[in-house]
């Protein structure tokens, strides 16, 4: 078994929370996991991406190779196009529609969803929307994690488990914000 | 002992708590940062070892050496451009008989993420002759740190742990060993060889090269340095060194056949292995994170009829971070390809200043007053107000090194441009914007000084400048700037017009002069109150 994530998005987005949860909840179900990140300048609003390996046998490089990833799962719409090139044929672009429109030349926005949608396997969540409802707009991510939940190599139970983990230092009621924002993400996306 | 997930920083760092580190002594820079960040919290939690941010990574070095005079294990990290500013420590430590463990952990950065250039720090282990211990897995970089501080003490060198961003910045499993306890205080026995005057300097000099065989054999032996599938009639051999090994393993599957493979990870280069494995090949891919080093060096211990293939002779590129993909092709395998759209081009997202950041209010200030003068001159240091550099605000022209700012201001003006303007941060003046300002001041050179204050080491993460932003304007003062041209500011967009109007007057002002604009790092204020809250939580 062998699953390679990217997560993409935007400075201050919460990829490295995200690409967190799911390397420990990995690492729980004793897969092999590389987790590579970016730190320093390129995390003022610039492109953020985490490079996530899971195996059951040792992981060599800490990047994934193109066209190897599984799953590219994007906090923005346009960040999720960006790393087609390391999509499998059979691999799934999972992207919230909530665009980070921080710079003058962003495409126009329906054109780029419409590119999206026509992927071979393509799953777009309103997950800002789903987070506000769950509590915070800040839980957008783990509605990401929830949405993602689907096609990732570990339980849900643990995915959860690692959630509480996370946000344990911050209080309940963060924690139960999250965990409903993971679970309105986990419904969005079943019907796809 | 227990297996984690952790950051190659983190490896390294607990590496060295676990071979009985007594102190850590760092400046922040990417993508060294997270090792003296973990020590820190270490220290924290359990009190020991004592781990500090220092001015640079100057005073740090010469800090970690005094920890190993009193015969103690001391670890000094830095970025690759970090150990230019403590080359001179660093060099001369090598002639030195290190005391207690000495161990500088070096973090590269190929394809320049976050760094104005991409050297090689294994050139700068060789310049010294020290020996340089390059991990290629997250396991190691633990194993190899502990290990160094054993070399240190048995070679009395100090010993470099070279990393590279992508081992830094990723994350993977580590079992950790036994906790080794800290040395006892014991002062060096051998107090003249840290006396470094020419007649004590040239015994130790000639000491250091007496010890390279020694140090060699050391190299040749250990088992960093391993060839698989020697000896097989192959024609064609690899070698590889740090992350280059992953990327090649990676490959290997598609290779068919695997032709035989010598890995390099510890430094002085083992040449007699080299000159072994390449025997009877007739060309070798030389795979290497950085600079061609081994390739060059391959160049002159082997035949000329072997095709030695590298950066060098463009079988690789010259430039940036290996990858999977560039070592695929330079394997002769046929490249990869995912999901393509045609015509699709994306906008890049440069990175930029946070909405309301205090820079961006003293950048349109000084760009304001700076209007109608043709020939202003703005040169700037290193830092989130580099990012001044790009639109909407293209305010700044230079960016070169920490605390060339001010120098560059001092030389800009004495060659006849007005004004000139230098722009620098609070840490990065503290770091190296003090002593060229001292020879503006004995010159009276022409020149507004502009210190941007944000109370914090921004760009590396928010780490606590190392004094107080309060006593900038003190320290200024001090150094012997008359008051009437040492302004302090608010930057803030309701003191735009003051702040323009200062500045405008300065500008003018045929004389040095220096203006502090301060406003906290909107980050840090986020962090203190989220850390605040989880207190009283």
């Amino acid at each position: 078994m062998k699953f390679d994530i990217i997560v993409a998005g935007v400075g201050g987005q919460g990829v490295l929370s995200v690409s967190a949860i799911i390397a420990s909840s990995a690492m729980h179900e004793g897969l092999s996991v590389k987790q590579s990140e970016v730190h320093g300048m390129s995390q003022r609003g610039g492109e953020v991406q985490a490079n996530l390996r899971l195996s059951d046998k040792p992981i060599a490089s800490d990047l994934i190779p193109r066209g190897m990833a599984s799953l590219v799962l994007s906090m923005e719409p346009l960040e999720s196009l960006r790393y087609l090139p390391y999509l499998s044929d059979t691999g799934t672009v999972l992207t919230s529609t909530d665009a980070v429109t921080n710079f003058a030349s962003y495409p126009e926005m329906e054109g780029l969803l419409a590119q999206i949608r026509a992927l071979p396997h393509a799953i777009l969540i309103d997950a800002e929307r789903l987070a506000r409802q769950a509590g915070s707009a800040r839980a957008t991510n783990m509605v990401m994690v929830g949405a993602a939940s689907h096609l990732l190599p570990v339980k849900l139970e643990t995915i959860e488990h690692f959630v509480r983990t996370l946000f344990a230092a911050k209080g309940t009621k963060v924690v139960e914000t999250n965990l409903k924002a993971l679970a309105a993400g986990r419904e969005a996306a079943a019907s796809r | 002992m227990s297996e984690m997930v952790l950051l190659g920083d983190e490896a390294v760092a607990l590496g060295a708590v676990h071979a009985g580190l007594t102190a850590a002594y760092a400046y922040p820079g990417t993508p060294s940062t997270e090792i003296t960040e973990y020590l820190i919290r270490y220290q924290r939690k359990h009190g020991r070892p004592i781990a500090q941010w220092c001015a640079n990574e100057k005073t740090a070095y010469e800090e970690a050496l005094g920890v190993s005079f009193a015969g103690r294990r001391a670890l000094v990290s830095m970025k690759h451009v970090g150990l230019n500013v403590a080359a001179d420590p660093f060099m001369n430590s090598a002639l030195i008989s290190i005391n207690g463990g000495l161990v500088v952990a070096v973090a590269d950065d190929p394809g320049m993420h976050s760094s104005q250039n991409e050297q090689d720090s294994r050139l700068f282990a060789d310049f010294a002759r020290v020996i340089c211990l390059e991990p290629s897995s997250h396991q190691q970089a633990y194993d190899m740190t502990r290990e160094a501080f054993d070399l240190s003490e048995r070679f009395q060198i100090p010993i470099m742990i070279r990393l590279v961003t992508r081992l830094a910045h990723s994350r993977g499993n580590v079992t950790a060993g036994e906790p080794r306890a800290e040395n006892p205080v014991a002062k060096s026995a051998t107090p003249a060889s840290w006396i470094l005057l020419p007649a004590n300097a040239r015994r130790q000099w000639r000491a250091l090269l007496d010890r390279q065989p020694e140090m060699r054999r050391y190299t040749a032996s250990c088992p960093h340095n391993t060839v698989t599938g020697a000896g097989s009639p192959a024609e064609f051999g690899v070698i590889t060194t740090g992350l280059a090994r992953n990327y090649y393993i990676e490959n290997l599957e598609d290779l068919g056949i695997a032709p035989p493979h010598l890995h390099v990870g510890a430094y002085p280069f083992p040449a007699d292995a080299i000159r072994a494995f390449v025997g009877g090949l007739r060309r070798v891919l030389v795979l290497e994170e950085g600079y061609p080093y081994l390739e060059r060096a391959l160049r002159g211990i082997v035949p000329p009829a072997v095709d030695i293939q590298g950066r060098e002779s463009g079988h690789v590129p010259p430039d940036g971070e290996l990858n999977p993909d560039i070592v695929r092709t330079s394997l002769g395998l046929e490249a990869r390809r995912g999901l393509m759209i045609e015509g699709l081009t994306l906008p890049s997202r440069p990175p930029q200043l946070c909405a309301g950041c205090p820079h961006g209010d003293s950048f349109h200030a000084m760009t304001a007053a700076l209007a109608g003068f043709p020939n202003a001159v703005v040169t700037s240091d290193i830092g989130c107000y580099t990012l001044g550099a790009l639109p909407p605000y293209s305010a700044i022209q230079s960016c070169v090194c920490m605390g060339a700012s001010v120098g560059m201001a001092k030389g800009a003006a004495e060659a006849g441009l007005h004004p000139v303007v230098a722009v620098i941060g609070d840490s990065t003046f503290l770091h190296s914007g003090v002593t060229p300002l001292l020879d503006a001041i004995t010159e009276d050179t022409p020149m507004t000084l502009l210190i941007l204050d944000n109370k914090t080491v921004g760009m590396t993460g928010g780490q606590p400048t190392i004094r107080p932003s309060s006593q900038l304007e003190g320290l200024v003062r001090g150094l012997g700037i008359p008051a009437d041209h040492l302004h302090v500011l608010e930057a803030h967009p309701r003191h735009d017009a003051h702040n323009t109007e200062v500045l405008r007057r300065e500008f003018e002002h045929r004389g040095l002069s220096v203006v502090i604009a301060v406003r906290e790092c909107l980050e840090t204020i986020k962090r203190g109150k989220q850390e605040q809250a989880a207190a009283t939580a």
